[in-house]
């Protein structure tokens, strides 16, 4: 359904470490397996994370380094380009989103990004996810008509559906699933607590049988910045 | 880190005092508590790399966690702390857990800034 190889250039932007795995590398995964780059600009460190293991692998002070290194290891699975750009984790709804846009947009240009794909504001829960969706949209409207990439979002509150309707991409990623679950396994302090809850649940089938189940579809929105109002 | 001990952390609580020192001081149930639950609704309160001088520092035992309280010229509390551990830095950590490991609560003291 999607032609992967008529991009030229990917460009996700995501605020947290892991985002990209859980949500979106089956779709990363499909467009190298397609020859296409892949960049991420990834906003922060997760630094306010709150998973810190059963026994502790972490503690507030450590958990960054810990998880630039799992982000790190799943951009080396999914054979993408990484750029942090170095906010703090729970804050960027604090930042100017004309600045950060402004950065966004610069990074943009410089890779040439033929689709940016990032949250979808106000319907991606978490604060940092919908300032960091807000700051791409603008970044992309503030650039000329003819350059502007082609834009995906990816929506998660429970109300996406009532207020967007169906998503307009739905993708199966099956074909390249279990390099999905290495990629989310990269990171080891989030996925952690997902995997346990998975193998007590009482319809565990095995670690990828039940990992494909819940993550099996990944679903975006294409949107026209100029036809929304975050 | 490792369970409270609370004549060491009162020990280090004392090495602190009448000094200037950097606060890390948060609390928060997730940014995800309203989507799994719609009657709960998220709090956190956050404060990183405030200077004070506290001229107390007290821990207290409350049913297995503890509260430690910070004299300044007003006051500085953290309730539900379950670990601490004195890392490379010299900054004294303090944190609760949940039984799953999540952070609840944490305070933390030091006397060089807390890395941004």
């Amino acid at each position: 359904m999607v032609d992967f190889a008529k991009h030229e250039q990917v460009v996700i932007i995501y605020p947290h470490p892991d985002d990209e795995s859980f949500g979106t590398s089956g779709t990363i995964l499909n467009f190298r397996d397609a020859g296409v780059p892949v960049k991420y600009l990834c906003g922060t460190l997760g630094e306010m994370g709150r998973n810190m293991g059963t026994p502790f692998f972490a503690n507030r002070e450590t958990l960054p380094e810990i998880r630039k290194q799992e982000l790190i290891d799943a951009c080396n699975v999914l054979d993408m380009d990484l750029v942090m750009l170095g906010y703090r984790d729970k804050t960027l709804e604090f930042e100017s989103k004309y600045e950060v846009a402004e950065d966004l947009k610069q990074r943009i240009e410089a890779a040439d990004a033929t689709l940016v794909i990032t949250f979808y504001p106000p319907y991606a829960v978490h604060p940092d996810h919908n300032a960091m969706g807000a700051a791409a949209f603008e970044a992309v409207r503030q650039m000329d008509q003819d350059k502007r990439p082609e834009v995906w979002a990816t929506a998660i509150s429970n109300d996406r559906e009532a207020n967007l309707g169906e998503p307009d991409i739905v993708l199966d990623t099956e074909s390249v699933f279990d390099r999905k679950l290495a990629a989310i396994k990269s990171h080891k302090s989030q996925a952690e607590g997902m995997l346990r809850k998975m193998q007590e649940s009482s319809n565990f089938t095995g670690e990828y049988e039940s990992a494909l189940q819940r993550l099996r579809y990944e679903t975006f929105y294409k949107v026209d910045v100029d036809q929304v109002d975050s | 880190m490792k369970a409270i001990d609370m004549e060491n952390v009162q020990t280090l609580l004392d090495q602190f005092a009448n000094e200037p020192v950097y606060i890390h001081l948060e609390t928060t149930n997730g940014a995800y508590a309203k989507h799994f639950d719609s009657n709960a609704h998220n709090v956190g309160a956050y404060i990183r790399n405030a200077e004070i001088t506290y001229e107390r520092g007290t821990i207290v035992e409350s049913d297995g966690t503890y509260r430690v309280g910070l004299k300044t010229n007003g006051w500085i509390y953290a309730e539900g702390i379950t670990d601490y551990e004195m890392n490379e830095n010299d900054q004294l950590l303090m944190a609760g857990h949940d039984g799953e490991g999540r952070l609840m609560v944490a305070l933390e003291i030091s006397r060089t800034p807390f890395k941004m």
